[in-house]
């Protein structure tokens, strides 16, 4: 891997005293899709959110292309990193153009002046590439939440940023919209995006990422290729279940079978 | 739109040049109706114009920052902080001592509101604790109005500056204008190139962020903006109330909800609006005029019940 399009160092994050991130050390290249995968309250979003630079950490440091993240303005940030969270939502019922042009804020777009053509191509590329351009004169309020769920892909993706942070984006989706987003966020990577995207099916992480990190207890547990970093002896440990390792095509497939005790 | 706004701002100013005791006063054609003109027509009817158009942004300035389609400087308090300090500056003399003490008192009181009501909204979101807030910050600002006045030695201080409060344009000279309008445009200009920003808010707070919101500076400067602007409004003509509430809500639709876009348009639409109650209080067959704040709550309290009653799935997240 040539030097990474974003990595952590040393990084631990603190919330009222109680540790939830305690010195991560991670690189990420670019062209790459990588799973964060863990149980709940393993420091996931927060790990996310430290590379999205939404929070500060409490010691280490995030590094973007070599350069602190801390260092570079709010501008170069957000043109550098996409960022999508959790059951993203909106406050308005804003028309679905509106919402996907919303991406082509960091570069320089206002919504209230007349639409350049670059941000009218690349919110239309977006829209295309998550089958929504019939949705895109509707009001957001009018939609179902799968297809609010690919919008708020699309205005992720309108920015075509080098990194794409999404956190859960297939969660509360049925198996047709989740396996449509995998697929979108695989395309991102050939794009020569560094795509971090935190899961919760193993199933689809492994079928669908280059590389698995397993949070747990605020510590990484393993990181590698998926049939590595998802093998019996970490994510039983991990998770505290045991797990019934199935092949489907050559694809580890972990099933949860059982609590263990 | 905004064309039609702006034809239709146009001729309410016009309108309320005309009318009044004395009809198309320029229509005497001698000094007396000049002098009405002059000195009794414009600047009632431009503070109508700017407090109109600075009402109508503050509120689609709040609405968009707050994300919340009830936030109005009335309703949650911006307004009666900012009379609040007015009466302190009219009543510890300072008002008297130095032209700029009132509306700078009124700047202050609102910067304050909104301070606290940004706080509110960081640590718990939603329409219960900003409108909780809200009820909060006018019922001390109603207290220690009301303190202030029983303190003062002067009996007639209660009924005076209760019909101040009540908001009004009436005998306003040009000094209020020259007073008062610089603070209305300055916090004008600020507020009315963060639309881009308020249109990133709609994604909420991070999102925003991520898309290269700085949003304490943003903050710092919609507190500055809106508190320039109610703050002035406020100390020249008294609380006008649900005019920052109505205003955004005519337009919304037509901009496809979106923030920033409801800025420009609110803003003409909040002049149309008191120029056009200004007007209507001076047609009103009442014994003496009805206040200007009194009847804008007259009619707008109901469109807020009504907002308030259709609010359930207007927006997405509360």
């Amino acid at each position: 891997m040539s030097s990474p399009a974003i990595a952590v160092r040393g990084l631990v994050c603190r919330r009222d005293h109680a540790v939830v991130l305690d010195g991560i050390d991670l690189a990420f290249g670019a062209g790459e899709v990588t799973a964060i995968v863990g149980p709940n309250g393993a420091g996931k979003t927060t790990l996310l959110r430290h590379l999205a630079g939404l929070d500060t950490p409490a010691a280490g440091q995030v590094d973007l292309r070599g350069q602190p993240l801390a260092s570079l303005g709010p501008a170069i940030r957000a043109w550098s990193i996409a960022y999508l969270p959790q059951a993203a939502s909106a406050y308005w019922p804003l028309r679905a153009r509106d919402l996907v042009a919303l991406g082509r804020l960091p570069h320089g777009a206002d919504l209230s002046r007349p639409t350049r053509a670059s941000d009218a191509e690349a919110v239309q590329r977006a829209l295309e590439r998550v089958d929504g351009v019939r949705l895109a004169d509707r009001a957001i309020n009018t939609l179902s939440q799968g297809e609010r769920a690919r919008l708020m892909m699309a205005r992720a993706l309108a920015t075509e940023a080098p990194i794409f942070l999404a956190d859960e984006p297939v969660a509360s989706l049925d198996p047709a919209y989740a396996l449509e987003t995998m697929t979108i966020l695989r395309a991102e990577a050939a794009r020569g995006a560094c795509v971090i995207v935190v899961l919760h099916d193993l199933g689809l992480a492994a079928r669908f990422a280059d590389r698995i990190v397993v949070l747990a207890n605020h510590k990484i547990a393993a990181d590698g290729p998926p049939d590595v970093a998802l093998a019996a002896g970490v994510i039983d440990a991990a998770y505290g279940v045991t797990f019934r390792h199935i092949t489907v095509d050559g694809v580890p497939q972990p099933v949860a079978w059982e609590k263990q005790r | 739109m905004n064309r039609w706004l702006l034809l239709l701002v146009a001729a309410l100013y016009l309108l309320s040049l005309a009318v009044g005791p004395a009809w198309w006063p320029w229509r005497l054609g001698n000094e007396v109706g000049w002098t009405i003109v002059w000195e009794l027509r414009v600047p009632r009817a431009t503070l109508g114009l700017l407090i109109g158009g600075v009402l109508g942004l503050s509120g689609a300035v709040l609405q968009g920052w707050l994300r919340n389609p009830l936030a109005e400087p009335g309703v949650i308090g911006v307004s009666a902080c900012a009379g609040f300090a007015a009466v302190c500056a009219f009543y510890s003399g300072l008002a008297a001592a130095f032209v700029l003490a009132l509306p700078l008192a009124g700047i202050a009181g609102a910067a304050i509101a909104v301070a606290l009501l940004m706080g509110a909204v960081r640590s718990g979101t939603g329409t219960v604790s900003l409108l909780l807030m809200g009820v909060a910050i006018n019922a001390i600002a109603a207290a220690l109005i009301s303190l202030v006045l029983a303190l003062s030695p002067n009996p007639f201080a209660y009924q005076e500056i209760s019909l101040w409060l009540a908001g009004s344009i009436v005998d306003r000279d040009l000094r209020y204008l020259a007073i008062a309008a610089p603070f209305m445009i300055v916090g004008a200009a600020i507020v009315l190139g963060a639309g881009r920003w308020l249109d990133a808010l709609s994604l909420g707070e991070d999102t925003a962020r991520s898309l290269g919101a700085d949003t304490r500076s943003l903050g710092l400067r919609l507190t500055l903006g809106v508190g320039l602007m109610v703050g002035a409004a406020t100390s020249v003509a008294g609380v006008i109330g649900f005019v920052g509430l109505i205003a955004p809500h005519l337009i919304r639709a037509r901009v496809g909800f979106r923030p920033g876009g409801t800025l420009v348009p609110s803003m003409l639409v909040g002049a149309a609006l008191v120029l056009g109650a200004d007007t209507v209080v001076r047609l009103l067959p009442t014994a003496s005029e009805l206040q200007l704040g009194v009847f804008t709550s007259l009619v707008g309290a109901p469109f807020l019940v009504r907002a308030v009653r259709k609010a359930h799935g207007a927006w997405l997240a509360t």
